[in-house]
């Protein structure tokens, strides 16, 4: 009995071996970088993760499939390296020692792959899948882009600043006509009088000075 | 000569003609004519790889008309640095969002923007493409400014000058400042200021030296000759001539300083980028844990792996890295300012911020020379009494502005910057030499040194210097027919060729080398010729009307020149 088991355990235990293996049909290679993303947060990736990882990809299958066949016992990991990278392949527990088809599984891990990433605090490009492609998010764009915006702006300032400068433009050259036609009138009947190249009205007449010299004390001329 | 002293600096003169508010804005406004977008990104490049009126007011033109385009650029960049992130910094994504763009893929984000988003460019000269209206809207509001700004003629530019030629200078400091925080900035001045001397012997330097100095100069293009006739007649020109000429090369080298210390940042960057890519090839590939190898042991492991795996390290295809290869990569012109400096902005923090004042300031720099472009247009139609006294000057500026603004709108078709390096190349370089070459000759042996000295006496109320003297008689003439030679023979060495963006060449994302159809090189030819060729043409006109003035016996011929175009100021100081 002993050792119809031991001989069953280790028919399993290579049939594993058989089916995980770098390169194996349905494997897929995956590649973690920890401490790129978390820097100084970086946890050690240990047994614990590995199962983790396996918990995550049964559940991923579960989950794109539906029907709650796929057990972590299923998952296999193995070649871990230090990088840290390995390899997984998922079996098929209703067919004996055969692996879950890799279109399969690729669709289960695209479908969940956010749920993935998350458990472990990475993202697509820290938690690879080799040949697995992921759909990658488009940037946020708004209904209006910015810069139509930021152009209405510039522009309505633009225009308010070229009508300001036409209209007082032209109110001065308004300006500017009347006082010329006036001060015409008023050149055709005075002469201007220059003294010293000024015209007399710009001089302040009653600021002029009186010469002491001249107009001495009223006094000395006979008052009339 | 008396003046009325009460008089509001708006009420022009008695012959009708504008004036300066004060000195500054005049010295402003030369320096700004002269400190163009030229001393930013065409000054240190030259650092890195070594070290007529009609004419003139077709000179001008042709200028105006490019030059703006150009600043339509840098508004539309303005306009999309508001957002988060920068689009140039990320890539869009395919149809089926597997992947990225594959243009933008296979060169970079910043060049994609440009030639894909921006220009929308054509692989061939030949293919004009459509207009692209997003380009037409930033032309038209480029040209609104100007026209705003130019609306009276130097009234208005007075004012704006304060701000469109002290606002670059201020940027540049607060680059200067960012630029020498940041890492690899000592790299790029050392790289900078390190000389070598071998670079002398070529003579290629002392003409790209010359040519520079020439074009930064912003001389011949009549803009100068236009502001400085609205100074009062008795002014030191002398002393306002070496102000601008020592400002315009001072701008020059303290613009390269912020540039390069720029430029060393974005080649340390490169160059780590390189190093961190092959570092994860190599960790990727031997499955060694992360952060084994790291930029300092780089090149130890390299040489370990090498002599103990050297066919899985052959497979790699690791690129080589190397700084001085990054310093190298030299741009200048458009490529400066909208590939390198917008890459280098996206690394710095707060790129937004950078990214906005970088083109403001360009946009300063390339407004307040358009002033003196479009003064260079403005001011000879009014001196040649073309147009009506009465006519306002709003109605003039607005229609040239209108015009240069339908006739630029061909540089906004697809293949419209392609258009505008061959107006960059031909209009905006030999006839200048030629103006310039015959002013000189023309105030030289024609109107006479002595009378030149006399009148420069009367304005500076010193006696001319001997200095100029010696370089105007001699030295002058001389340089600029060595230069224009030596720039023709040059540009003929091999027939003229261009540089197109096309996506399906095998060598992309590298340029592809491209001969001008010959329709196009008649254009460029044509170009070229027609401005020089108005100085004769004009002469000759002038020489005919005199000859035909002197036959009719009671007629005295004017005093002045004959000879130069329409270059002469007509306001003659002698009474």
């Amino acid at each position: 009995m002993l050792r119809a088991l031991l001989l069953l355990v280790s028919v399993v235990a290579i049939a594993h071996a058989e089916l995980c293996k770098p390169d194996a049909q349905n494997a897929f290679k995956v590649r973690i970088s920890i401490k790129t993303a978390l820097g100084d947060n970086a946890y050690a990736w240990d047994a614990n993760e590995e199962y983790l990882f396996r918990a995550m990809v049964a559940f991923a299958m579960r989950r794109y499939s539906s029907k709650s066949t796929t057990q972590i016992s299923n998952v296999l990991l193995c070649n871990v390296t230090d990088r840290v990278s390995f390899w997984f392949v998922v079996t098929d527990s209703s067919k004996n020692v055969t692996t879950v088809p890799g279109s399969e599984v690729e669709a289960a891990i695209r479908m969940n792959r956010n749920r993935i990433n998350n458990a472990f605090l990475l993202s697509d490009k820290t938690l690879q899948f080799l040949k697995i492609t992921s759909t990658l998010s488009p940037p946020v764009e708004p209904s209006t882009p910015v810069w139509i915006i930021v152009f209405g702006v510039v522009l309505c300032l633009i225009v308010a600043g070229i009508v300001f400068l036409i209209v007082s433009g032209i109110q001065k050259h308004k300006k500017k006509n009347k006082e010329s036609t006036e001060r015409e009138n008023l050149e055709e009947k005075v002469e201007v009088t220059l003294e010293n190249g000024i015209p007399c009205e710009a001089l302040d007449l009653k600021a002029g000075h009186i010469n002491g010299v001249f107009a001495a004390e009223d006094e000395r001329f006979t008052s009339l | 000569m008396s003046q009325d002293l009460s008089a509001t600096p708006e009420t022009p003169k008695e012959d009708g003609r504008p004036e300066w508010d004060n000195k500054f804005q005049y010295i402003l406004s030369c320096i700004g004519f002269a400190v163009g977008l030229g001393n930013v990104w065409r000054f240190p490049y030259l650092c890195q790889i070594h070290g007529g009126g009609v004419g003139s007011w077709m000179v001008s033109i042709l200028v105006s008309l490019y030059y703006n385009t150009v600043l339509t650029w840098v508004m539309w960049y303005f306009i999309n640095s508001f957002q988060e992130p920068l689009p140039w910094s990320v890539c869009p994504l395919n149809e089926n969002r597997t992947g990225f763009n594959e243009e933008c893929y296979e060169s970079t984000a910043v060049n994609y923007f440009w030639y894909r988003k921006t220009l929308n460019i054509t692989p061939d000269i030949a293919e004009s493409g459509t207009f692209q209206w997003w380009l037409i809207l930033c032309l038209a509001a480029c040209w609104a400014i100007v026209y705003l700004c130019t609306i009276r003629g130097i009234e208005t530019t007075g004012k704006a000058i304060y701000v469109t030629a002290i606002f670059p200078y201020l940027v540049l400091t607060i680059f200067l400042i960012q630029g020498l925080t940041l890492p690899g900035a000592t790299e790029g001045l050392i790289y900078l200021f390190t000389p070598n001397l071998n670079t002398l012997k070529n003579p290629r330097v002392w003409l790209d030296a010359a040519t520079q100095i020439f074009f930064s100069l912003s001389l011949a293009f009549g803009g100068l000759i236009a502001f400085a006739s609205y100074n009062p007649t008795k002014n030191d020109c002398e002393k306002d001539a070496v102000t601008v000429a020592i400002v315009n090369s001072m701008t020059s080298l303290y613009a390269s300083i912020p540039v390069f210390s720029v430029l060393g940042f974005k080649a340390t960057t490169a160059y780590w980028d390189c190093l961190d890519r092959n570092i994860i090839s190599i960790i990727n590939e031997f499955d060694l844990p992360e952060e084994s190898i790291m930029r300092q042991n780089y090149t130890s492991w390299i040489s370990f792996l090498n002599s103990s795996y050297p066919e899985k390290i052959g497979g790699l295809n690791l690129k080589s890295c190397d700084l001085q290869e990054f310093l190298d990569q030299s741009v200048s012109g458009t490529g400066l300012a909208f590939i390198v400096f917008t890459q280098a902005i996206i690394l710095m923090p707060g790129s937004q911020a950078w990214a906005i004042l970088f083109f403001i300031m360009l946009f300063s720099l390339g407004l307040s020379s358009m002033f003196g472009n479009i003064e260079g247009v403005f001011t000879p139609l009014l001196e040649l009494q073309i147009i009506p006294k009465s006519a306002p000057k709003e109605l003039l500026s607005g229609i040239i502005c209108l015009i240069s603004f339908l006739i630029a709108l061909c540089f906004t078709l697809r293949s419209g910057s392609y258009w505008i390096d061959i107006f960059d190349r031909y209009a905006g370089s030999v006839p200048l030499l030629v103006i310039a070459f015959f002013e000189v000759i023309g105030v030289v042996y024609i109107y006479k040194i002595k009378r030149f000295s006399e009148d420069v006496e009367w304005m500076t109320g010193r006696k001319l210097n001997l200095f100029w003297q010696i370089t105007w008689r001699f030295i002058s003439p001389l340089l600029l027919l060595i230069v224009f030679m030596a720039f023709v023979t040059l540009q003929m060495q091999k027939p003229p060729s261009y540089t197109a963006w096309n996506p399906k060449y095998e060598g992309f994302p590298m340029k592809e080398e491209k001969v001008y159809p010959p329709w196009v090189q008649a254009i460029c030819v044509l170009l070229a010729a027609l401005p020089c060729v108005c100085v004769p043409l004009v002469a000759l006109f002038h020489l005919i009307k005199q000859k035909r003035r002197n036959k009719s016996p009671s007629f005295v011929p004017p005093e002045g020149f004959s000879c130069q175009g329409a270059n002469s100021n007509s306001s003659h100081p002698k009474e």
